[in-house]
């Protein structure tokens, strides 16, 4: 097992480095200099200093490097010296951003809370809901529960989150006028009242980003208890008098969350693309949004990081995914 | 398992063929076709015929239906500003007095077409990557590691990245709107081939063992044509399941990139374009959003249907029950 964790580890370095590279160079190509906005009044030499202090100087391969440099080593000595209060990294040049000129991992920082509550919201919504009815629609398969469950999880992952969104903003907040349509990212939760405020925003978005996982997750769970069902040791323990709570609840199900943990995990960088969309409807301001704002402005540090923050995510739900199934599933050896 | 062709002898098709096998002959059912018995076990899933109905009555509707719907997707008309539904404009007209019965049919066009085209693209190369990287063993490794490199891209940011790079050569070197077209096209092939490349490679994987593939070598078949005799029929299903739901997958995705705003320009409608020009107005003029947002749920959700049906009907497990 510790074998194959490394052997995954020391794939994901060079799979890593390869996107990053993608991105980066890609970006290369693009049009857009950061001093495009500065007066023409400002003499050149003063021009190119703040170029030199953009880390814009060298030429682009230097430039990866020196990226590469800031984002592994450079950013996380930050991180200790603002945990620790130490100045390993003083006088280090952070990634900046052509936007505000701040470091990125400030802006990151600020929005990164919002986007991990929604989406950390709705995935515990998706799962806590997906299970039940995966479970109820494998046992009564063929009833009517299950087609109509079926029908709605099709539905579900069918539409598109971005009208869907429109969808519950039309019926819960200009018909119904329930929830407001626009996420109020400056409410602190201080009270009550606060508290309820936070609720009522955070349900739509929520809805929407639960809505396409708990249908590809109940599809999963439905499947999973079906090959489960039919085993040999569901009769067993039927003949041997266990009541069908117990059979179903126990025994069968703790043998088809299995394969739907992985799946679980495997979700994970779609719930964070899926959350690009919804905060964009519902002008949430979280990291989707930041890419977003980041893209029109041409500001392709910010661009660049929220890229490859994206691609590490990817690649380590891809990881625990493997492993997590290798520790779950006695029967499953990789070495 | 029964051999196939007795087993479809309970259809009334039964023929004698004593006529050319002379006396002795017995009756033999007609020989039925493979894609006789395949359609015959499409049929039978309800969801799935009613998917294919749906899809093709979709793109009847936006092929043939602006040749005789008389207004112009592009006509304004200011004397009929958000106007809602009427007999002369059955979907309402938008903030400038186009008609949006009409800019759905010619944004469906448009969505279709890219859908359709990228999904093509990306089935050519999701093949011809799986198909080498199954055969020859020497390219599986790098073959392999490349999509493993590929499925571990942050898809839609970079998507959105390609777009906005490439949106202004590409437009100035082949007009708007061909550049655009040819930019999104690109842009969805070459970031969706990956399943269909996998799957592909396991069933060349499999079928590299069989006999048949054996005898065909032995007898000095060049791998050319063992790959486009032996092994693409064989593994046609796959890549058609893959097919009908990469369409869907490439239709969402260019709405996902018209919607964030980053697709083609309002000019040339597509339905995730008019759902990002009506979520503005959305307070007042609610239908204007559900209209092409209706239209794209629908003709993903018979795509799905009509993949499941087909993966049903393609697995000849299934078919013989």
């Amino acid at each position: 097992m510790l074998t194959y964790t490394l052997r995954r580890l020391m794939f994901a370095v060079p799979t890593l480095f390869f996107i990053a590279a993608a991105i980066f160079f890609l970006l290369e190509l693009a049009p857009g200099d950061p001093m495009a906005n500065v007066p023409l009044t400002v003499p050149s030499e003063v021009r190119e200093q703040m170029r030199q202090a953009l880390g814009l100087g060298e030429p682009a391969h230097i430039r990866f490097v020196l990226w590469l440099k800031q984002f592994f080593w450079i950013e996380p000595l930050n991180l200790v010296d603002h945990w620790f209060g130490t100045t390993f990294a003083e006088g280090e040049l952070r990634i900046i951003s052509w936007q505000n000129r701040s470091p990125v991992f400030l802006t990151i920082a600020e929005r990164i809370p919002q986007t991990l509550w929604v989406v950390g919201t709705s995935y515990l919504v998706a799962i806590l809901i997906a299970i039940p009815i995966g479970i109820y629609s494998a046992y009564r398969q063929y009833s009517l529960f299950d087609q109509a469950g079926t029908f709605i999880t099709m539905i579900g992952f069918s539409v598109p989150p971005f009208f869907s969104g429109v969808f519950v903003i039309l019926i819960f907040s200009v018909y119904l006028g329930w929830f407001p349509t626009i996420y109020d990212t400056r409410l602190v939760v201080n009270d009550w009242d606060s508290f309820m405020q936070q609720v009522r925003q955070m349900i739509l978005p929520v809805m929407v980003l639960a809505l396409q996982i708990t249908s590809q997750l109940s599809r999963f769970m439905r499947a999973s208890v079906l090959d489960n069902l039919n085993q040999d040791y569901v009769r067993t323990a039927r003949a041997k008098g266990l009541v069908e709570r117990r059979v179903i609840l126990v025994h069968v199900l703790r043998n088809s969350l299995l394969p739907v943990v992985t799946v679980i995990a495997l979700y994970v960088p779609a719930i964070f693309s899926g959350a690009i969309i919804t905060e964009q409807i519902f002008k949430v301001n979280g990291i989707g949004q930041l890419l977003i704002t980041a893209l029109q402005a041409n500001d392709w540090p910010m661009v660049q990081t929220l890229s490859f923050i994206f691609a590490v995510l990817i690649v380590v739900s891809n990881l625990v995914a493997d492993l997590l199934y290798g520790i779950l599933d006695p029967r499953i050896r990789y070495d | 398992m029964t051999d196939p062709v007795v087993s479809s002898g309970n259809d009334p098709q039964t023929v004698t063929a004593s006529h050319q096998m002379g006396p002795e002959a017995v009756a033999v059912p007609a020989a039925r076709s493979q894609w006789r018995d395949v359609w015959d076990q499409f049929r039978t899933h309800k969801g799935a015929l009613i998917g294919a109905f749906v899809f093709l009555g979709i793109c009847l509707f936006v092929a043939i239906g602006p040749w005789f719907w008389p207004l112009d997707p592009t006509e304004t008309n200011m004397r009929a500003r958000n106007e809602g539904m009427s007999w002369a404009h059955p979907m309402g007209t938008d903030r400038l007095g186009r008609d949006t019965f009409a800019r759905v049919m010619a944004g469906g066009r448009i969505s279709m077409a890219v859908g359709l085209v990228a999904m093509l693209l990306s089935l050519f190369l999701g093949t011809l990557i799986g198909v080498l990287a199954g055969y020859f063993k020497r390219l599986d490794g790098p073959l392999m590691r490349l999509t493993d490199m590929f499925l571990a891209l942050p898809i839609l940011p970079l998507l959105l990245v390609l777009v906005v790079l490439f949106r202004e050569p590409l437009s100035a070197a082949f007009g708007i709107e061909t550049g655009i077209f040819v930019l999104m096209v690109t842009a969805i092939g070459i970031t969706s081939w990956m399943q269909t490349a996998r799957i592909v490679r396991g069933d060349v994987l499999a079928l590299k063992e069989r006999e048949f593939i054996l005898a065909a070598r032995s007898i000095g078949t060049p791998p050319r044509r063992i790959i486009t005799r032996h092994m693409l029929p064989n593994v046609l299903s796959p890549i058609m399941v893959s097919a009908t739901l990469g369409i869907a997958t490439a239709i969402i995705t260019e709405s996902t990139l018209s919607f964030l705003g980053l697709g083609f320009p309002p000019d040339f409608p597509t339905w995730g374009r008019l759902l990002f020009d009506a979520v503005s107005f959305l307070q007042s003029y609610p239908m204007r959003a559900v209209w092409p947002g209706l239209m794209i749920s629908l003709v993903v959700l018979s795509i799905n249907y009509v993949g499941d049906g087909l993966r049903d009907a393609l697995d000849p497990r299934i078919r013989g029950r």
